[in-house]
């Protein structure tokens, strides 16, 4: 892969760890961070077998694989995406103070919006919180650029160095160069060193006081400078001042950065008011914080998410952003908020462009022929009544079809089901049934610590782990169930029934949720275990392989639908089955079957009252 | 220069037709930054890519992956409804193309579905939309340059994709062309 090329944000950065010579990479996929390991997956045959490169079960384990990588001296990267981080809060905190040895840098991207998650939580404030620098970059090649500044710098000073790009660093494209990548040298070798990778307390007040030092110096690194943008334009004009009044200039980091100097070319301002980028947002150098509250009257921070480099200001009258109002406290900082933000700062006159609020036109559902719906669907009718604690993945969107109650975190919906029936168990009568679904990657990730508690404090619920034999929502990865390693090599296939039976479970059943009838009966059988006098947790498998998983294209008997005369309008199947290939024709008319949508799984026959559906 | 919204829904090839407009403006020796969707918006949403080429050795290009509100020039709408929802991207001037039945808001408009129903292949409306767009002479670049560069990324479907491309582009040539009967 040499010559210019169109890179997405994730290629570029997978991109930028080869050519560091990077000899580990592990991850839990997550958007926006999912391509960058998928990427090097890809692109395993470029490179050499001596780079080990795993999906680990969670973020937590892939951080701490990675370090120990880094431990032996050579150069690691785990990657996440910003909630995932959460979950590697853990060993974040510690990997500070002990610090690193080959270079290791903790990628986290963040999703401004939220487009595609929990939280619109700011990465930079984790690093702020364990005390490690952080890089921002602005655009697919800076990325690139940063990932490689990333180990240099980890390696100077022996701490872990994030690297955080938002979802439009990830999702973007540009064209660049690209060449061949070096081979890695770094061979593994451990230096014993109790007091720092064992430390007891009492050492970690010194390692502390190292962090902190390392810390000042990181911050005082001529290197990691933040710049001027437009320098060379503002050379002839500086000191220009641009209203009269006292002056001002504005201070960006991120896609920002690239959003404002495009509107500022627009409103011809780049010789006017100097533009700063900053690419360490923390710690933020304090020579820059100084000269910039020395030379200005009023500063603009423009960030995302959060206020990470204004808090850093450390100055209430000079510096504008979230804490005066003049920046949105939460949601992503698209262009043409920038460019109002801008215009009322600098007091131009511009009109807004502003989009309109346009009514969301359709909402994402699951796929036509998806297992999922069938199990959902199942859970309606078996438990009409039911509280239904959701989780994490394709099955969020068990929501539309009223059989999500509720999304919280991964793992979440066994926990949360526990606690639903601790809430409930005390009320005699009209207790609700509780049927939580989780999905088999988020069952490993962290259902797994949620069960076993539920089971030894005795709580009853129905939990349906939907088994589609892969992680869907985020591109098709593997689990835990495939057997393989990411070079090929065979391994234990993790079984989840067994699993499931050495939680404690004594109600374990494995159905096929397209025999609707059947998985249906199993469900009762599961409820009933859960009045029974020795009753307890029962999990029902709902086992049928993602439809578009690559790996599973040919594991359903494809069927031939179309509608019969018996269609009475009623749109039951669209308003409970809500299938994209069911489309509704008039407010009564009958139903029609977009035949290129139709996966043939032919769960609707089973759907209509009527007999609305019969196979060709 | 030239700032591009590709719109549709989750499954239509969005990200397909983006790449192909993008592949064409590199091998034209242009520079590009786009902003694409992924995720859950991709399960049947509605998905949108941001395409902004311009000269690789001029300055001022772009720095932004993002299209600002009424500054794109050109808007392909995959679907009926890509117009009412991302119609407010376009600047005053800029054309619309869309896949749909019939007019909205003064956008061209191609029968795409159903031309790629008759050629078997339901799934490549996007590049009847495409190949039907590539007439109206408002593109970076020629019907040609697009083939060329289908023909490049070849794929087991090649032969289909560029059936659906001719058959959109010869329904634009007979509308632009000014020999079909005015559709706007």
């Amino acid at each position: 892969m040499t010559g210019r090329k169109i890179l997405l944000g994730n290629e570029a950065i997978a991109c930028g760890l080869l050519e560091s010579a990077c000899t580990m990479a592990t991850s839990y996929p997550g958007t926006p961070a999912s391509e960058i390991l998928g990427t090097l997956v890809e692109m395993k045959s470029e490179i050499p077998r001596e780079v080990h490169l795993e999906w680990s079960i969670n973020e937590k384990v892939a951080f701490e694989v990675a370090l120990a990588n880094s431990f032996t001296g050579r150069r690691s990267v785990t990657i996440m995406k910003q909630v995932g981080l959460n979950v590697a809060a853990d060993p974040l905190m510690s990997a500070a103070y002990t610090g690193v040895t080959g270079g290791f840098v903790v990628i986290s991207a963040d999703d401004p919006g939220p487009q595609s998650s929990q939280t619109e939580q700011d990465s930079r404030f984790m690093a702020m919180l364990a005390k490690i620098p952080v890089l921002d970059p602005s655009s697919p090649l800076e990325a690139r650029k940063m990932a490689k500044e990333a180990f240099l710098l980890s390696e100077k000073y022996e701490i872990p160095v994030m690297l955080r790009p938002t979802i439009r660093v990830c999702h973007g494209r540009q064209d660049m160069e690209v060449e061949g990548f070096p081979f890695p040298k770094d061979q593994a070798a451990f230096q014993k060193n109790p007091g720092r990778w064992a430390a007891t307390p009492e050492f970690r007040f010194m390692l502390h006081g190292l962090l902190n030092k390392k810390l000042e110096e990181i911050s005082e690194d001529m290197h990691h400078r933040p710049g001027m943008i437009n320098a060379e334009l503002m050379a002839d004009h500086f000191p220009q001042t641009l209203t009269g009044e006292n002056e001002v200039c504005i201070v960006t980091s991120g896609v920002v950065a690239a959003h404002v100097q495009e509107i500022m070319a627009d409103l011809q301002l780049l010789d006017k008011v100097p533009l700063y980028q900053v690419s360490m947002p923390f710690p933020l150098s304090s020579a820059f914080r100084d000269e910039l509250l020395g030379r200005y009257d009023r500063i603009l921070v423009l960030e995302e998410t959060y206020p990470v480099m204004e808090l850093q200001f450390r100055n209430g009258e000079k510096v504008f952003g979230r804490h005066t109002g003049t920046v949105p406290p939460s949601g992503e900082l698209l262009p043409e908020i920038l460019g109002d933000i801008l215009t009322d700062f600098l007091h131009l006159d511009a009109p807004s462009k502003r989009a309109p609020s346009v009514l969301p036109v359709r909402r994402p559902t699951l796929c036509a022929g998806c297992p999922h719906r069938s199990a959902f669907y199942a859970i309606r009718k078996v438990f009409p009544e039911g509280i239904y604690p959701g989780d994490m993945g394709c099955y969020t969107l068990g929501l539309n079809l009223g059989a999500v109650d509720t999304v919280l975190c991964m793992g979440a919906s066994i926990s949360q089901a526990s606690g639903f029936y601790h809430a409930f168990k005390s009320q005699k009568t009209d207790a609700p049934s509780i049927c939580a679904a989780v999905g088999d990657s988020t069952f490993f990730h962290a259902g797994i610590p949620a069960l076993i508690n539920a089971v030894v404090q005795g709580a009853r619920f129905v939990l349906v782990i939907l088994d589609n034999r892969t992680t869907a929502i985020t591109g098709h990865q593997p689990t835990p169930t495939f057997g393989k390693t990411l070079d090929g090599m065979e391994v234990s296939k993790v079984s989840i029934p067994d699993l499931v039976r050495a939680c404690g479970v004594q109600f374990v059943e494995t159905e096929d949720p397209y025999a609707l009838e059947s998985f249906m009966k199993s469900l009762k059988r599961a409820h009933d275990h859960t009045l029974g006098a020795r009753g307890g947790v029962a999990v029902v498998i709902a086992q049928r392989p993602c439809l578009m998983d690559r790996l599973h294209a040919d594991s359903w008997n494809r069927m031939e639908i179309q509608v019969t005369e018996e269609c009475t309008g009623c749109h039951l199947c669209v308003t409970t089955f809500e299938c994209p290939a069911i489309v509704p024709q008039g407010e009564q008319g009958p139903v029609r079957i977009d035949q290129a949508l139709c996966s043939g799984c032919g769960v609707c026959l089973d759907i209509c009252p009527h007999g609305g559906f019969e196979t060709i | 220069m030239q700032q591009i919204i590709v719109s549709g829904v989750g499954g239509q090839g969005v990200l397909f037709i983006t790449r192909l407009l993008a592949e064409t403006a590199l091998k034209l020796n242009h520079s590009l930054l786009i902003s694409e969707t992924h995720g859950m918006a991709q399960r049947g949403g509605i998905v949108i890519s941001h395409l902004k080429i311009f000269s690789r050795h001029s300055s001022p290009g772009f720095t932004s992956p993002l299209i600002r509100p009424q500054h794109a020039d050109i808007l392909l709408g995959l679907h009926p409804e890509s117009i009412q929802a991302h119609g407010f991207y376009l600047t005053k001037g800029g054309t619309a193309y869309c896949n749909s039945i019939e007019e909205t808001n003064g956008a061209f408009f191609i029968d795409a579905t159903t031309i790629a129903v008759e050629l078997a292949s339901p799934l490549s409306a996007n590049l009847v939309l495409l190949g039907y767009a590539s007439t109206g002479k408002k593109l970076f670049c020629a019907p040609g340059h697009l083939m060329d560069t289908l023909v490049q990324l070849g794929g087991k479907n090649l032969p289909i994709s560029l059936r659906a491309f001719e058959a959109g582009k010869k329904e634009g040539e007979l509308f632009f062309g000014g020999i079909a009967p005015s559709k706007k």
